[in-house]
C-alpha cells in the first residue's frame, strides 16, 4: 500500500542548482502540510550528485524527506522522461497533495504527469489554502488575469503549479531534522528524442533584482538602452524592455516584462516611455513602487503608477544618472 | 507531412467586460476572436507544408459558434476543419478538453506533427498542448519559439527551458506548443478567404468518439476539477504622483528619496 500521508513538491534541478521557487514551495506546503497533518516530501530528478549542505537547507526550510533520484538521462530537459520517472516515484509514495514551480519546465512537465495520473492541475496559483472539507483550494488568475478563480478538484493527487516570486520564502531553523535519500536509478533512454542539445544560457535573469529599469517604444534604437544600463548598474539592476523592444529586434526576449514574458515584482519599477498596455502592465504591476516617465499626459501607465513623470526620457535619464551617481 | 492545428475560440480579451462587485465576466460585451497564439501555430503548419507538401487539419472544440474561428482558419490555410461540438462536452477542465481533442485526433488521422498555441489568453493554463500529448502518448516540446529544422523524417525546435536555449531534435509524431516569437502570421489570402466561404465545417459529437471515451470521462464530468467561485479582483490602485513638463527637477530630486529609503543607492 502506497504511502500517501504526504505533500510532494517536486524540484527542478538545473543551472547546478536547484532551481529557488524551491524556498518558496517549502513555504507554503510547509503551511498546508500543518494543517492537513501531511508531512513534506521533496523530489529531485538530477543527472550528478548533490552536495549535502545544499539538501539539508531543503530540510532547514521546512521539508521532512528528500529524495534524490540520480540518472544520465536527467541532464536533459525531456518532459516525457521525467513524466515516466515521477510516475515510477509515485508507485511506492502517493501523495495528496503536489506542488510544482511554474518555470517554463514545471508548467510543461506538470500537465503532462497530471494527465498521466488523470487528476486536476491548476497552474499559476497566486493562493492555496486548506479548506474546511480538508480539499486543497487553488486560487489563480484566468482572462488574461482579470478575475481570480476558485479552484477545487475532486481526484488525488491535487496538483497545483506557483510562480516563482509569487509566495514569501520559507523562514531558516537549522534545527529541523529530516530524512535524506540518495539513489542512482537505472532508466531507459527516451527513443523518439534524437537530441536535445543545449544552445545557450540565459544571458540574463531579470526576474529576481530589486530594481527593474524598463524602457519601452520611447527607447529609439539599440545603442540609447546603454543609457538605461548605465542606470540600472548605478542603482544595482537590471535593464528590462517591453514587448515591442523585442519583437523590433532591440533586445532579446529574455528581458521581456509582460503577460508572453517575465513577471517581476522588485521593488522599484522604472517604466522609461512605456505606455503601459494591459499585457505589460500584467508583469509588472505588483512591482512595490512604480515610476513612469513618458511624454504623452495620457499613457495608461501612469494610472498604474505611484510616479508619473511627464517627459522625455532622454532628458529625464542622464538627469537620474547625474543625481544618482553622486552621493 | 500530416499536420494537425488545435484551435480554441476565445472572448476578444481587449473589449471583455468583468463585473468586480457580482464576480462575472460578461460574455455579451466583446466579439470572439481565434485565440492570437492559435494564429502562430497555423502560420507555423502552412510554412511546414510550403516546405514539405501534405495537409492541414484544423481542429476545436467549443459550442456551434466556434465554426467561425475554423472558418477563419480555412482562410489562413488550414485544408480540413473540425468541430467537436456537443452539450456533453460543455463544462470541461484541461483534462477532459484533451482526453476529447486526443481521442478526435486519434479518429481523424495519423497526424505526424500536431502544433498549438502555448496557452489561451481566456484559460491561461497552457496545459491543454501536453496533456493531448499525454493522451496521445506521444512526445511534446513546449514554447517553442523557433523551428531550427524540419525534414519529413524529424524536426529540431529551439526552446527556452532551465534557464538556458536548447534545441530539441524528434522524429515524429510529436506536439509542439508554440509562442508569438516563432513568427508573424500573415492575413488570410483572397484566395483563402474565398475557400473559407466554401468550405465545410464537419462537426463531430460525442457519438464520433464514443469507442475512446465513456461519457463520464467528458465534459464536466470527465473533469477533475471545478470552479467553485469566481472573484473579479479589485484593481491594484495606487496614489499616483504626477508631475509636469516643468517639474522635473523635482521629480528626479524626489525618487532619489525613494531609493535612499529603500536602500537601493548603495551600490
Amino acid at each position: 500500500m502506497a504511502d500517501n500521508n504526504n505533500l510532494l513538491i517536486i524540484a527542478e534541478y538545473s543551472q547546478n542548482r536547484i532551481h529557488p521557487v524551491i524556498l518558496e514551495l517549502l513555504n507554503k506546503g510547509r503551511e498546508l502540510a500543518d494543517k492537513a497533518d501531511l508531512k513534506v516530501n521533496v523530489l529531485i530528478l538530477a543527472a550528478e550528485n548533490i552536495e549535502n549542505s545544499e539538501l539539508n537547507e531543503l530540510i532547514y526550510h521546512g521539508a521532512d524527506e528528500i529524495q534524490l533520484l540520480i540518472n544520465d538521462n536527467f541532464a536533459y530537459p525531456d518532459e516525457y522522461l521525467f513524466k515516466k520517472a515521477v510516475l515510477k516515484f509515485l508507485e511506492q509514495k502517493f501523495p495528496e497533495i503536489i506542488l510544482i514551480g511554474a518555470t517554463n519546465f514545471g508548467r510543461s512537465l506538470a500537465p503532462r504527469l497530471a494527465a498521466a495520473l488523470k487528476t486536476g492541475l491548476t497552474a499559476d496559483c497566486t493562493e492555496l489554502d486548506i479548506a474546511e472539507d480538508g480539499s486543497l483550494l487553488q486560487i489563480r488568475p484566468a482572462f488574461s488575469e482579470n478575475i481570480l478563480a476558485h479552484i477545487k478538484s475532486d481526484t488525488k493527487p491535487q496538483m497545483a503549479t506557483v510562480r516563482y516570486q509569487e509566495f514569501a520564502k520559507a523562514a531558516r531553523n537549522e534545527n529541523r531534522k529530516g530524512k535524506i535519500t540518495i539513489e542512482e536509478i537505472d532508466f531507459k533512454e527516451n527513443d523518439s528524442v534524437k537530441e536535445i542539445e543545449k544552445i545557450s544560457d540565459q544571458q540574463i535573469n531579470i526576474t529576481e533584482a530589486e530594481v527593474v529599469v524598463a524602457g519601452g517604444s520611447g527607447v529609439k534604437n539599440a545603442e540609447d538602452f546603454k543609457m538605461l544600463q548605465e542606470l540600472a548598474d548605478l542603482l544595482n539592476g537590471v535593464v528590462a524592455v517591453s514587448r515591442d523592444v523585442v519583437d523590433q529586434g532591440l533586445m532579446p526576449k529574455e528581458r521581456q516584462v509582460g503577460y508572453s514574458g517575465q513577471r517581476v515584482k522588485p521593488k522599484v519599477y522604472f517604466a522609461f516611455g512605456i505606455s503601459g498596455a494591459p499585457q505589460h502592465l500584467a508583469g509588472m504591476k505588483e512591482a512595490e513602487t512604480i515610476i513612469a516617465v513618458n511624454t504623452d499626459p495620457s499613457a495608461p501607465i501612469f494610472k498604474a503608477a505611484d510616479y508619473a513623470i511627464e517627459g522625455d526620457l532622454y532628458e529625464i535619464i542622464p538627469e537620474m544618472i547625474k543625481e544618482y551617481g553622486s552621493k | 507531412m500530416q499536420i494537425l492545428v488545435l484551435i480554441k475560440q476565445v472572448p476578444e480579451m481587449e473589449k471583455v467586460q468583468f463585473d468586480a462587485e457580482k464576480g462575472k465576466i460578461d460574455r455579451n460585451s466583446a466579439g470572439v476572436e481565434v485565440n492570437p497564439f492559435d494564429l502562430n501555430a497555423l502560420e507555423a503548419a502552412v510554412r511546414i507544408k510550403e516546405k514539405l507538401g501534405g495537409e492541414i487539419t484544423a481542429l476545436s472544440m467549443g459550442p456551434q459558434r466556434a465554426e467561425s474561428a475554423l472558418k477563419e482558419a480555412a482562410a489562413r490555410g488550414a485544408d480540413k476543419v473540425f468541430l467537436l461540438t456537443d452539450k456533453n462536452f460543455a463544462g470541461a477542465d484541461t483534462i477532459s478538453t484533451s482526453a476529447v481533442l486526443s481521442a478526435a485526433a486519434k479518429k481523424l488521422g495519423d497526424f505526424d506533427l500536431i502544433i498549438a498555441g502555448e496557452m489561451s489568453v481566456d484559460g491561461d493554463t497552457a496545459q491543454v498542448g501536453p496533456q493531448t500529448a499525454e493522451f496521445l502518448d506521444i512526445n511534446h516540446a513546449a514554447y517553442v519559439s523557433e523551428i531550427v529544422a524540419v525534414s519529413n523524417s524529424e524536426i529540431t525546435v529551439s526552446t527556452s527551458l532551465w534557464e538556458a536555449n536548447y534545441n530539441k531534435t524528434y522524429s515524429y509524431p510529436l506536439l509542439i506548443t508554440v509562442t508569438k516569437d516563432l513568427n508573424n502570421p500573415s492575413l488570410p489570402s483572397f484566395k483563402g478567404k474565398m475557400k473559407a466561404r466554401k468550405i465545410e465545417v464537419e462537426k463531430l459529437d460525442y457519438e464520433t468518439i464514443k469507442e475512446q471515451l465513456q461519457i463520464k470521462e467528458v465534459g464536466f464530468k470527465g473533469s477533475p476539477t471545478w470552479v467553485e467561485n469566481i472573484v473579479v479582483p479589485q484593481k491594484i490602485k495606487r496614489k499616483t504622483k504626477r508631475y509636469n513638463k516643468s517639474e522635473t527637477a523635482a521629480a528626479v530630486a524626489d525618487i532619489k528619496e525613494i531609493l535612499t529609503a529603500k536602500n537601493l543607492m548603495e551600490a
